[in-house]
């Protein structure tokens, strides 16, 4: 019978991503309950010392496969090896990570593995002994509660949302053989963002804009506030086919879904499509000079007033604070 | 070049989401149907990829009947044909069910490339483009927002956080589109009038020899939390003072900052 709550961790660059420690915590919590342990997947190219990392929260074996090919990712490679270990030792429940590379990796394991999925879930119990997943469907406008009737019961975890909690456990290392056969796909450049840019769906702080940023250079004072706060800088869809920020920075539904401890919300008047990429943020503020804008039905903290005016005050503030 | 586009038919994105009183699922009455944007740009660049190397571009659509509406605004767009799969069996299909149906449906004709959406904005899974390889057996890039193609060789362009991957591979693939791949045509008048007559095959389940069996369904769909309403900040009347109690209230009451 299949037993054993499983994750894949996700590292890049010699360092595992913070996700990683958020699906080890959440199965830890899950397979107690269960009575059962936790096993890690770890795939790279000399990651085998990050195995004691993920023991510290909670994982009691890491699967290790260390092949060159499987550096830097690669759906193919990556979905051969977990698909592989999976297979050989049944788990009754296998994580990974709702980022870039866990999307893309967990849907090609679905079909590897003839299973079924919860994608993105911001929440995931046990029932009767079962996997109940709850995630945010039609963007957010409803939640689905998922249950899965075959093995391993998979779901990808929205990064962010779930707690890191420490717990010692052995971390017991099993190398195995990734089984690749010839590549289908490989890297042929990575694109590098600028130096020290935080990504949107990493920040745990963002400082967002939309059309009423009035062009590209309103973006300063972003910036300059989101540099105090160690914020990423996000954007409205209006501004990005405006052409004032980069496609990567777009929040919401045609762009990234995001779940920041805080998003200050600037100039953007809070449609639809732009509360789907926002709204699971814990706390929102937002600073538009239309009181009736939608955005302020959803905010915790709500300034009506000149966005050109209150955000340098607001950096001052900042700065008195943190001095 | 034999090129398929896989299109999702799905509420608008401003349509408003009611959950069933039992929690079987959502009240469908007074929404608007349109074609999963994601999808959009996948017809996009399929209509390109035929302006540029020739060949045929075929819609392939699972749903209830409506969605020949979305075929024929394919069709429109300047697609070939259509297969429509429709079987009551097959509404509830999942993920993993849905791949199978299209996978299915796709296998009876040759094909060098597939086009999928990122993600269908209903359910929002972000799996059947892949699964669809996967059950193929062909490579796939998920997220594109650049594809090149020279001959077989296929090179396309996925970001990821804080960077972005060029990954080369070959044909027949996988492509599932995102923002940024290309800017969706509209359908124009002569398009319309045209699309009225291109062929669209209507398949049962029982023709693509799948059950619809589903691994995974949704026990109980309900309305989103409730947030508590928020504070708007006026202490005092100036930028300065709203940004001063803002800055306090994240600091001690928030604990963000
Ligand atoms: C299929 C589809 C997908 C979409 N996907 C997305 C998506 O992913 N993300 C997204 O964001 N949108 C998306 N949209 C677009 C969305 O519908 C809105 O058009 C967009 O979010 C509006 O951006 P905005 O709030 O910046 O601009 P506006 O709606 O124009 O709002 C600007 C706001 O700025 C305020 N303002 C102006 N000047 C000042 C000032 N000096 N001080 C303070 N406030 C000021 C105004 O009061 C106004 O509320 C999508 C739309 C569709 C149809
Ligand atoms: N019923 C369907 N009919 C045709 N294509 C579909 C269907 N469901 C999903 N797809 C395709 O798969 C993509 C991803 O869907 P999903 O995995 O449901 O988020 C969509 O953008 C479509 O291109």
């Amino acid at each position: 019978m299949a037993k054993g709550v499983w994750i894949v961790a996700e590292q890049r660059d010699g360092a595992l991503r913070k996700v990683s420690f958020e699906l080890a915590s959440t199965a830890r919590k899950l397979a107690d309950q269960l009575g059962e342990e936790v096993g890690a997947v770890l795939c790279g190219s000399g990651v085998e010392a990050m195995a004691a990392e993920l023991a510290k929260y909670g994982v009691d074996k890491v699967y290790v496969a260390d092949n060159a090919a499987l550096e830097p990712y690669t759906t193919d490679a990556h979905a051969t090896a977990v698909a592989k270990i999976v297979k050989e030792n049944d788990p009754a429940i296998l994580f990974l990570g709702a980022s870039a590379q866990g999307k893309d990796l967990s849907a090609s394991l679905v079909g590897k593995l003839a299973t079924g999925m919860a994608t993105d879930c911001t929440d995931v119990k046990i029932a009767d002994g079962k996997l109940c997943a709850v995630r945010p469907m039609y963007a957010g406008k409803c939640f689905g509660e998922i249950v899965i009737d075959t093995f391993p019961q998979m779901a990808s975890l929205r990064p962010n949302v779930f707690p890191i909690v420490e717990c010692a456990k052995a971390g017991e290392v099993v190398k195995f053989d990734a089984g690749l056969g010839e590549a289908k796909t490989k890297v042929a450049e990575v694109l590098k963002e600028a130096a020290g840019k935080i990504d949107v769906a990493e920040a745990n702080v963002i400082v967002s804009g939309g059309r009423g940023m009035k062009g590209p250079e309103g973006y300063a004072i972003l910036e300059e506030l989101a540099g105090l706060l160690g914020a990423a800088v996000g954007a409205s869809r209006a501004a990005v086919d405006a052409g004032w920020r980069p496609q990567a920075d777009q929040v919401g539904q045609t762009g990234k879904v995001v779940s920041p401890n805080l998003y200050i919300a600037c100039g953007i008047s809070g449609a639809i499509q732009h509360l789907a990429g926002m709204s699971s943020s814990k706390y929102i503020v937002a600073i538009n000079k239309d009181a009736e804008a939608p955005i302020f039905a959803r905010a915790d903290y709500g300034i009506v007033d000149d966005l050109f005016k209150v955000v340098p005050a607001l950096t001052q503030e900042v700065k008195k604070l943190l001095a | 070049m034999n090129i398929v586009a896989c299109v999702k038919q799905v509420p608008d994105t401003e349509a408003q989401i009611k959950v069933k009183g039992d929690g079987s699922g959502i009240e469908e009455g007074g929404i608007k149907w349109v074609m999963n944007p994601y999808d959009e740009y996948g017809v996009e660049e399929a209509l390109k990829l035929k302006e540029k190397l020739g060949g045929e571009v075929t819609i392939v659509s699972m749903g209830p009947a409506r969605t020949m509406e979305t075929i024929r605004t394919a069709l429109a767009m300047g697609a070939d044909k259509g297969i429509q799969i429709d079987d009551p069996a097959l509404y509830t299909a999942d993920a993993y069910a849905t791949a199978e149906a299209l996978a299915a449906a796709i296998k009876g004709a040759p094909y060098d490339i597939i086009f999928c959406g990122q993600r269908a904005i209903d359910d929002d899974s972000a799996q059947v483009g892949s699964i669809l390889a996967e059950l193929l057996g062909i490579p796939q890039v998920t997220f594109a927002t650049k594809l090149e193609i020279d001959g077989t060789a296929v090179k396309a362009t996925r970001p990821i956080e804080g960077a972005a991957m060029v990954i080369a591979t070959s044909l027949p693939c996988v492509i599932t589109a995102t923002k940024g791949l290309n800017e969706p045509r509209y359908a124009s008048l002569p398009g319309i009038m045209k699309a009225k007559k291109k062929p669209v095959d209507i398949k049962k389940a029982a023709d693509l020899g799948v059950t619809g069996a589903s691994k995974s369904k949704v026990a109980k769909f309900t309305p989103p939390p409730a947030r508590p309403p928020g504070k708007i900040l006026c202490a005092d009347d100036t930028p300065e003072g709203k940004a001063a109690e803002l800055a306090k209230l994240l600091r001690e009451e928030a604990k963000v900052i």
